[in-house]
């Protein structure tokens, strides 16, 4: 149905509810973000229980609603389509967020859209940063990917074999006995110490091919807290280098291999700054340009899934309630992207 | 000549001949300390792999002088085409005789427990007399263990995926075939099973269900 004469006044709200986060973004068809309310679930310790997360969700999944739109300024009938993060993820909270995306497409009776969230931090990241066809690295606590477009898909270029580089530094700070508050991950938190460390100590380099493995990195950076003949803050220094240089190695690989020339990074990795840092040098000596998206859209968050959800709804992919399930292992390397005009990438 | 990501590539002259001279320049990202062990780990190690490849049979450049202290290897310059840049043109039976031809050196060099570590068509060179060399070993490793084979296999699937998507699966099976061929079909069934299991412990793979 065409709705061309009222679509600057139409809106596509996002939920994104993959792990630790309950998002709510609000954007219009032209890409403005009215609205992107973040609820961090934060445990008293340990990782994150999926079901204590996804109960966290359904607890605040209707204020969070209620404040996005608040927030917008908008009044629900402006809502054109629901999109929702369907995976991958954690099961219990995808599935949170997925029961509060259909009930809520139900009641306005209009379509559902899901969206791939590793696509959605790349799609989010093209719109704040202006690029148009990055190499982007995507680094969080359960994602590392180094993803670009090529022939009609995003393609992974290089992944982590094991485990994500925020879960390998969010292990560590909890093996080291440092505690997160809120806006101060462990990640933050090691970077701050690192900040005074002096001494480097080796461990091991593990990149095989274009992939990564951080596991055994792991293990050695935690017996050498057990050693105690180390300060802490050389331990976090030596972690953080070593870490960011094998990242650094594989986003310089695909940037090699694809010549591209836009670098984007994003996830909440991002955000540590040596690593911004060290992308920015790669990016440099490749005459390519770097831009680190904003914490506020590259943690996980909603407004990402609703621009994705626009890009995907203008192609008129929207998907029946019945066959909403969840996709817990979606890769982004299955995902059909037409609204990524070969014309606009270089060929590699 | 080219500026690879982890080293420079220079097309010079030296003593007459045409040589590629291959420089593992500092990384200012890069901590000095993890730097220097980083380069001089790999200009190290990457001639006397290059070597042994040889000796197992598998075409690779001639090594002519190695400098650790400046990271820097002096090599045979190879003239041909990437396998990258001519798969895509290649008939569909030229396609799979090539796959299998290069299913057959990684055997060979499998075989000999030699890991190239980064099994990708940019870093195997087709020259006019219709020979396949290997390059760029500086990621590579000696081992038997079937790990190490199948990582470096689901390497070489990752890269046919990626850049040559359309015929990614008959090409990968040509060269498991050829691949099968020198290895016996026994170690070759048994790398496949490694590579699955790779594949599965990938995060988010279909496969692994949900």
């Amino acid at each position: 149905m065409p709705k061309t004469t009222s679509r600057n006044q139409q809106y596509i709200l996002g939920i994104e509810s993959t792990a630790d986060d309950f998002s709510v973004g609000i954007i219009s068809f032209d890409g403005k973000i009215t609205a992107n309310i973040i609820s961090a679930f934060m445990p008293e310790e340990g990782g994150i229980h999926p079901r204590e997360a996804a109960r966290h969700h359904a607890e605040v999944a209707g204020e969070v609603i209620e404040e996005a739109f608040k927030k917008a300024k908008i009044h629900p009938n402006q809502i054109e389509a629901v999109a929702f993060s369907q995976g991958p993820g954690l099961g219990p909270c995808l599935r949170t967020g997925a029961t509060a995306a259909r009930a809520l497409a139900s009641y306005l009776h209009v379509p559902l859209v899901g969206v791939n969230h590793s696509i959605a931090h790349i799609e989010i990241g093209k719109l704040i940063t202006g690029a148009r066809d990055p190499v982007t690295l995507y680094v969080s606590g359960g994602n590392t990917i180094v993803s670009a477009f090529d022939a009609g898909r995003y393609r992974i270029f290089g992944e982590t074999l094991d485990i994500a580089v925020g879960n390998c530094l969010d292990v560590f700070g909890r093996e080291a006995g440092l505690r997160q508050k809120a806006g101060m991950p462990f990640g933050a938190i090691i970077e701050k110490l690192a900040s005074q460390g002096k001494t480097f100590i080796p461990l091991p380099f593990s990149i095989k091919g274009m992939d990564l493995s951080f596991s055994g990195l792991l293990t050695a950076a935690v017996e050498l807290l057990r050693d105690k003949k180390h300060r802490l803050e050389d331990i976090c220094f030596s972690l953080q280098e070593t870490v960011f240089s094998m990242l650094a190695e594989v986003t310089e690989r695909a940037l090699a291999h694809t010549e591209k020339n836009e670098v984007v990074l994003t996830g909440g990795v991002g955000a540590n700054i040596k690593l911004q840092s060290m992308i920015k040098a790669i990016a440099d000596e490749h005459n390519t340009s770097f831009s680190a998206v904003p914490t506020e859209f590259a943690i996980d968050n909603g407004a990402m899934i609703a621009w994705t959800g626009v890009l995907a709804y203008n192609h008129g992919i929207t998907v029946p309630l019945g066959k909403s399930m969840v996709r817990l292992k979606w890769r982004l390397d299955e995902v059909y992207v037409p609204w990524v005009r070969e014309a606009e990438t270089q060929t590699c | 000549m080219k500026k690879g990501a982890e080293a420079n590539l220079y097309l010079e002259e030296w003593h007459g001949r045409k040589v590629i001279m291959k420089r593992r320049l500092a990384k200012a990202y890069r901590l000095s300390q993890l730097d220097s062990t980083v380069r001089a780990q790999r200009t190290l190690h990457e001639p006397l792999l290059i070597h042994r490849a040889k000796e197992a049979g598998v075409p690779t450049p001639t090594i002519f002088m190695v400098d650790l202290a400046d990271s820097n290897i002096i090599m045979e310059y190879v003239e041909g085409k990437q396998v990258k840049q001519v798969l895509n043109g290649l008939s569909p039976k030229e396609k799979l005789l090539l796959c299998r031809h290069i299913g057959s050196l990684i055997g060979r060099l499998h075989k000999n427990g030699i890991i190239h570590g980064d099994l990708t068509t940019s870093n195997m060179v087709l020259t006019c007399a219709g020979k396949i060399y290997f390059v760029d070993f500086g990621l590579g490793e000696y081992s038997d263990e079937l790990e190490a084979r199948g990582v470096d296999l689901h390497l070489m699937k990752r890269a046919l995926q990626s850049t040559h998507y359309k015929y990614a699966k008959e090409c990968f099976g040509a060269v498991m075939r050829g691949y099968a061929r020198v290895v016996g079909e026994e170690t070759a069934k048994n790398v496949l099973g490694k590579i699955s299991e790779i594949e599965r412990r990938g995060r988010y793979v279909a496969e692994r269900g949900e």
